[in-house]
């Protein structure tokens, strides 16, 4: 019979081992997922990839530039809207922080951060596409920003309550009025909500879902938001989902390109934090 | 002016502001009360003619007019529950090992990386299950799981690729970084003074672990798995990919299935069944919205509730 406080350890590092596996278990298909994308996606990224659209299938040299340039109008034009009122939210629920409107802005917004994009895509489609009698990128941009609103919201939020109490009380016993205060605080914390804008960014440029009805995807280069517009992800879905191995082809190489707009952005968002705080 | 008013920090400028803020902080609940009104009002055709039975009906059929959640809803709930029940162990191994047993170097750099499969998008899940994911498991996993398993009903064949099975375990990998970030600050929270008693007593490093700090952190990590659960339920471009698409429940876990949200992406762009078929599809974001709500909110409250006691101490 061994010894109970010698069992008692052996029954720690047991578990202490059990736990490290799982940790090796959970990274396995990060690792998996990148070394794909990055073997298969990487064979035919070309220069040609980045200006052409997509060949017709059996030819060669198709791209998904329209689908870059896509994306970019979409999340561009939404972020145009959503961030600045995603902020100013942000900044009521933080400097009136006791109010109950700031309480229930912070449950809703965490609320429906965990809503189903497609849902929110749903009302886009409601308001706009069914509105207007046909799709449009602007109902896509539309989803979009209302998907970024309550990240950018929360976000600003938690970063604004970190500005010591201390550099509001300056301000105001200088005689600046609540709002001219509400800036310097703004200010202090503007890296960070900088990072989280482009984190917010980051995820909304991934999204399908709510683009399947409302952007609809195209074939075309197009800059005009009031017609349906081609998106990465949108591209990903079709070639993927598709029965050519050419399309398959183009569908891990512009998931490569996805990835790496997305992790980009995120490198962007941390270096924006480091250089200023 | 009167040089009281000034004190008192009013100014028009301040009530000005302090109303656009407001104006900008209402579009969150606005938006909240929009979904629910506008889900409502597109899914009227539908609630009128199938009511409550909707959920719990079988059939879909555009072109007849025949729509019957049950199939969607139940591989919605079947591929969640799956997920949990493979990624909340997981989850929390990972949470429990990188806040007290790992070298402090590697903690935050792993945690950082398993947050990295969080910014993946779903479609790109979706792509690899495809290409990569389903072709391993059916070469190397499923004929064994069938060979061994397949006198259970679940594991029966014939063996498909894109199943509720594939399905479940690429949910699996995409809530196993929601579930462990947010138990891991939980269990961050959790007061150094616990951890150190618990030691002082003579408890080993496992024994601190389950009987002190995991019971201590208990209704957080609650908190998480519901969280992961809220992602499941919705999680739309993976699954569309890989569940297989068919309106029909199979015992087997190798057969084809649905899910709500995927049905929603399928058929919504061109709802062929013209406006009830559209009606329907409205209803089951309806439904949809509504489970994830109760959810998310069911899970932010624990959450909270733990912060503020944390903070307490």
């Amino acid at each position: 019979m061994m010894d109970p406080r010698a069992r008692r350890r052996a029954k720690s590092r047991v578990m202490v081992a059990l736990m490290g596996v799982t940790v090796v278990v959970a990274m396995l298909p990060l690792i998996l997922i990148l070394a794909s994308l990055v073997l298969r996606g990487a064979q035919s990224l070309s220069p040609e990839f980045f200006v052409n659209r997509p060949a017709p299938v059996g030819e060669l040299g198709g791209g998904v530039a329209h689908a870059i340039l896509g994306t970019l109008m979409i999340v561009g034009t939404a972020a145009l809207v959503a961030v600045p009122v995603g902020i100013a939210a942000g900044l009521y629920a933080s400097e009136y922080r006791g109010t109950r409107m700031a309480q229930l802005t912070r449950f809703v917004a965490d609320v429906l951060n965990g809503t189903p994009s497609i849902v929110v895509g749903i009302l886009a489609w409601t308001w706009v596409v069914a509105v207007q009698g046909h799709f449009s990128a602007a109902a896509g941009s539309f989803a979009l920003g209302l998907l970024m609103l309550p990240m950018v919201m929360r976000t600003t939020e938690e970063l604004i309550k970190l500005v010591p109490n201390e550099l509001r009380e300056s301000a105001l016993a200088l005689g600046y009025p609540r709002w001219r205060t509400t800036f310097v605080v703004l200010r202090t914390a503007l890296p960070g909500i900088v990072t989280g804008t482009l984190l917010a960014v980051a995820r909304v440029s991934g999204e399908t879902a709510p683009l399947l009805f409302t952007a609809l995807g195209s074939e075309y280069f197009s800059f005009d938001l009031d017609r349906p517009m081609a998106a990465l992800p949108l591209v990903v879905f079709k070639y993927a989902t598709g029965p050519y191995p050419e399309w398959h082809q183009l569908a891990w190489t512009a998931s490569l390109v996805l990835i790496l707009v997305v992790f980009l952005l995120g490198v962007a968002a941390r270096l924006a934090t480091r250089q200023r705080l | 002016m009167n040089p009281r008013r000034r004190l008192s920090g009013g100014g028009r400028g301040d009530t000005v502001f302090k109303a656009l803020l407001f104006l900008a902080a209402s579009t969150i609940p606005a938006l909240l009360i929009a979904l629910v009104i506008e889900l409502t009002r597109g899914a009227r055709q539908a609630i009128d003619r199938f009511g409550a039975g909707f959920i719990f009906g079988s059939g879909w059929d555009p072109v007849a007019g025949t729509f019957g959640a049950w199939p969607a809803v139940f591989g919605t709930l079947l591929t969640s529950a799956l997920a949990l029940l493979l990624a909340v162990p997981l989850a929390l191994g990972v949470a429990i090992y990188l806040t007290e047993f790992a070298p402090m170097r590697i903690r935050r750099p792993v945690a950082t990386m398993i947050e990295l499969l969080a910014a993946i998008p779903s479609v790109v899940y979706g792509l690899w299950g495809i290409f990569v994911m389903i072709p391993f498991l059916r070469t190397w996993v499923y004929p064994v799981l069938e060979a061994r398993l397949g006198f259970l009903p679940f594991f029966a064949g014939p063996v498909y690729g894109p199943s509720v099975l594939s399905a479940s375990l690429i949910l699996t990998v995409m809530i196993i970084p929601f579930i462990m970030s947010v138990s891991r600050e939980v269990l961050l929270a959790v007061p150094p003074g616990q951890r150190e008693a618990a030691l002082a007593l003579g408890a080993t490093r496992w024994e601190a672990v389950s009987t002190v700090i995991v019971p201590y952190a208990k209704s957080g990590i609650l908190g998480a798995v519901i969280l992961g659960l809220g992602r499941a339920l919705g999680e739309t471009m993976a699954v569309t990919m890989l569940i297989g698409n068919r309106h029909e429940i199979a015992a087997s876990l190798f057969a084809p299935g649905y899910s709500m949200a995927a049905v929603i992406a399928n058929e919504f762009a061109d709802a062929a069944g013209g406006p009830l078929h559209e009606s329907a599809l409205i209803y089951l974001a309806l439904i949809l919205f509504g489970v994830t709500v109760i959810v998310n909110g069911a899970a932010r409250l624990m959450i909270w509730r733990v912060a503020r006691r944390g903070g307490a101490t």
